[in-house]
C-alpha cells in the first residue's frame, strides 16, 4: 500500500466511473479471458467504446440482472474473469440468489459493480437508491466487499479484485467525487488507510465512500477545537481490516463509522460486531438509521440522513462522553 | 455423434433407471418422478453424443450438461457412475452426511457435474454463460440444458433464452422436460403455460418435439439439433414422471417417501425392464 492524502475537500474534474472504464480496457486488452457484461447500462459507466472495442467480451446482457449474473457465472467456469455492472440497487436485490447459488455457492469468481451508492442515487430516487446492497453482499461467506471514494481508489481496487478470487462487490460513485487521494496512491484490499493519527487521539473515526471527505472535514473541524481524532479509510468492509480497528479502539478508546449505507447491516454494524468480540469500545453509528431513499439533491439527502461532517462531529463529542 | 444403436441405448437408459432409484432408495426418500424420468435423454447423451472423459471431468474439450432442474441429481449420479467417473456405489451415500451426492447437483462436489443448480431457473442462464465462455475460446464444446415445465414457471428461464438467441448460442441445445406436473399438481392446474412449445419457439430457439421415452427419436431429433446453425436449439420431451418407478409412475410425485415393500417392487421391476432391454 502506497497512499498519498491530498484531501482539499475540491471536486475531482476526472469522472471516478473513469478509473473503472480504464482498467477494464487495460485489463481487456492485456488478457484475452477477462470478461465484462452490462445490463443495459453502458451509457452509464462510460463504457460504449469498450463495447466497440471487443464486442466479444464487453457484452449485453439487457435489462435483465438475474439471468446477467447467471450468464456471469457461466463464463467464469469456463475460465473467465468476469465483471458485472449495474446500478447498486440491481447488481445486489434484482441478482442475489444468482450471484450467491450460481456463482458463490457454486465456488465462481465474479466482480460485480454497483453504481450511485447509497444517496449518489439522487434525482433516480429511493427506488434506485442502494442503502443496504453492501449488506446483502456482506452475508455472502467469502464475499469481498468494497466501499470505494475516489478515482484513484477505485483504479487501484479493480486490480485488486482481478487477483481476488470469490464473489466481490464494490459500490462507487460515478462523477463529481471529491478528489481525496493522489494519483498513483496503491490500496491493497483488506487493509484500512489511516489518514490522521497522533498520540494524543481521543476517538477514531471509520469511514468510507462520500463520507471519508466528511470525516476529513470533522477532523479538522474538530482539531479547531483542540481535539485530536484518528480518521481511518475504511474501503474494505468484508474482509474488515480487524488488526488496524481494534488497536485504533485500544489506543483511542472510542469509535465512531460514518457510511453511506443503512447502518443496521453495513460498516457500522461489521465494527460493531468486530469490537464486541474482540475490544469493547464505545461506539456511535452515522449513516442512514433504517430507513428508505428518496428523491433529491445529493447535498439535500445529505443533510437529510444525517451524513455530514457536522453529525459526524456531533457523534464524536456523544462517544467521548460515554467513555 | 455415434452411430445409433436403439437397443444399447435402451439397455443404457434401463440401467440408468435402476440405478438411479438405487442411489434415491439409499437414503430411503428423494425427487424419484423427475429423475428417473430423464433416463432415455442421458442414455443417448452419454451413450451416443457427449464429449467427456470420465478421468477428466474438467476437460476443456468436453460437451457441458447442466441440470437446471437441479432436482435430477440422483439421474446424473447413477449416469456418471455408470459412465465411470465414480464406482456406481458411492453415489449409494445420496444426502448422508459429508456425501458427494446432494439432492440438486453441485459443481464442487460431483465429478462429472459441470454447474451447480436447485434455485429453479438458475442453470439456464449459467449454461448460456458457459456457452458463450467456449465460443469465446474457439471450442467446438456443446452445452446440453434441462429445464423442468414446471421451472418454466420462472421468469429467468425466458431471460435466459432470450439471451441465447439474441447472442445466437447456436452451441446450445435445451432439452424441456414436459412431463406436465410439479409439486402442487399439473402444470396447467398450477400456472397454465399455454403452448408451451409454441412460446419456446417465439424466443428464437429452433424447437422440436419427441417422445421423451424414445432414444431414437431423442437421438435423430438431437442430429437435427447440431445441423442447426445460427440460433439455440429446444427439443421438447414429452415424458412420463415417474417413469418405470412403480410407485411414482401412477402419481407422477415430486418426492416420493415408498416404504421398503414398495422400494422392492420398483427395483424388481426396474431389473426386470432392463433384462427385457437386454434380450429385445
Amino acid at each position: 500500500m502506497s497512499v498519498t492524502l491530498i484531501g482539499k475537500h475540491e471536486k475531482d474534474a476526472r469522472a471516478s466511473r473513469d478509473a473503472i472504464v480504464t482498467a477494464l480496457e487495460e485489463m481487456m486488452d492485456a488478457d484475452p479471458s477477462v470478461c465484462y457484461v452490462d445490463c443495459d447500462l453502458m451509457g452509464c459507466l462510460n463504457t460504449k467504446g469498450l463495447w466497440k472495442k471487443h464486442p466479444d467480451r464487453a457484452l449485453q446482457a439487457g435489462i435483465a440482472e438475474a439471468n446477467a449474473a447467471g450468464v456471469c457465472a457461466g463464463l467464469a467456469a469456463t475460465g473467465k474473469k468476469v465483471f458485472l455492472h449495474s446500478f447498486g440497487t440491481f447488481s445486489s436485490r434484482r441478482c442475489y440468489d444468482q450471484i450467491y447459488m450460481s456463482a458463490a455457492y457454486a465456488g465462481l469468481t465474479v466482480h460485480v459493480l454497483g453504481s450511485d451508492a447509497g444517496v449518489t442515487a439522487a434525482f433516480n430516487g429511493g427506488t434506485h437508491m442502494p442503502l443496504e446492497d453492501a449488506g446483502m453482499y456482506m452475508s455472502i461467506p467469502n464475499a469481498t466487499v468494497i466501499d470505494a471514494c475516489d478515482y484513484d481508489q477505485l483504479y487501484s481496487v479493480m486490480y485488486g479484485l482481478i487477483h481476488t478470487e470469490g464473489v466481490t462487490y464494490t459500490r462507487f460513485v460515478r462523477k463529481d467525487v471529491t478528489q481525496i487521494y493522489a494519483p498513483g496512491s496503491q490500496f491493497e484490499i483488506g487493509k484500512g488507510v489511516v489518514l490522521h493519527e497522533s498520540d494524543k487521539d481521543v476517538c477514531t473515526v471509520v469511514a468510507s465512500g462520500i463520507l471519508v471527505d466528511e470525516a476529513l472535514q470533522a477532523y479538522e473541524a474538530l482539531q479547531a477545537q483542540g481535539v485530536s481524532i484518528r480518521v481511518i479509510d475504511m474501503f474494505t468492509w468484508k474482509p474488515l481490516d480487524e488488526a488496524l480497528l481494534v488497536k485504533a479502539a485500544a489506543e483511542t478508546g472510542a469509535i465512531v463509522t460514518a457510511e453511506n449505507h443503512n447502518t443496521c447491516c453495513g460498516l457500522g454494524a461489521a465494527v460493531a460486531s468486530c469490537l464486541a468480540k474482540n475490544h469493547p469500545t464505545p461506539l456511535e453509528f452515522v449513516g442512514v438509521q433504517d430507513r428508505f431513499g428518496q428523491v433529491g439533491p445529493q447535498d439535500f439527502l445529505m443533510d437529510e440522513y444525517g451524513l455530514r461532517a457536522a453529525d459526524i462531529q456531533a457523534a464524536v463529542k456523544k462517544v467521548i462522553a460515554r467513555k | 455423434m455415434k452411430d445409433l444403436n436403439v437397443k444399447e441405448l435402451n439397455v443404457l437408459a434401463a440401467q440408468i433407471r435402476l440405478e438411479t432409484l438405487k442411489v434415491i432408495r439409499s437414503r430411503g426418500f428423494g425427487h424419484v418422478g423427475g429423475s428417473v424420468d430423464l433416463a432415455e435423454l442421458l442414455a443417448v447423451l452419454y451413450g451416443a453424443a457427449m464429449r467427456f472423459d470420465p478421468k477428466d471431468p474438467r476437460w476443456p474439450d468436453r460437451d457441458w450438461l447442466v441440470l437446471s432442474k437441479g432436482h435430477a441429481g440422483p439421474a446424473a449420479y447413477a449416469t456418471f457412475g455408470l459412465m465411470g467417473y465414480y464406482p456406481i456405489e458411492e453415489a449409494y451415500t445420496l444426502n448422508h452426511p459429508h456425501t458427494r451426492f446432494p439432492s440438486h447437483t453441485d459443481r464442487l462436489l460431483t465429478p462429472g457435474v459441470d454447474l451447480t443448480t436447485g434455485s429453479l431457473g438458475q442453470g439456464a442462464s449459467s449454461a448460456m454463460g458457459a456457452a458463450l465462455g467456449n465460443r469465446l475460446d474457439g471450442r467446438d464444446s456443446r452445452v446440453y440444458l434441462v429445464v423442468g415445465d414446471g421451472e418454466a414457471d420462472e421468469g429467468q428461464v425466458w431471460e435466459a433464452f432470450h439471451f441465447a438467441a439474441a447472442h445466437k448460442l447456436d452451441n446450445v441445445v435445451v432439452f424441456l422436460d414436459m412431463n406436465g406436473y410439479q409439486l402442487d399438481g399439473t402444470t396447467a392446474e398450477i400456472l397454465d403455460h399455454g403452448d408451451l412449445p409454441g412460446k419456446v419457439a417465439a424466443f428464437g430457439l429452433y424447437t422440436q418435439q419427441v417422445d421423451g421415452h424414445d432414444v431414437a427419436a431423442i437421438y435423430h431429433a438431437l442430429e437435427a439439433a447440431h445441423a442447426h446453425k445460427g440460433s439455440p436449439s429446444c427439443i421438447v420431451l414429452k415424458t412420463c414422471k415417474g417413469k418405470g418407478a412403480t410407485f411414482a409412475e401412477a402419481s407422477h410425485a415430486h418426492s416420493s417417501s415408498p416404504n421398503e415393500e414398495q422400494w422392492a417392487e420398483a427395483i424388481l421391476a426396474a431389473e426386470q425392464a432392463l433384462e427385457a432391454a437386454r434380450q429385445a
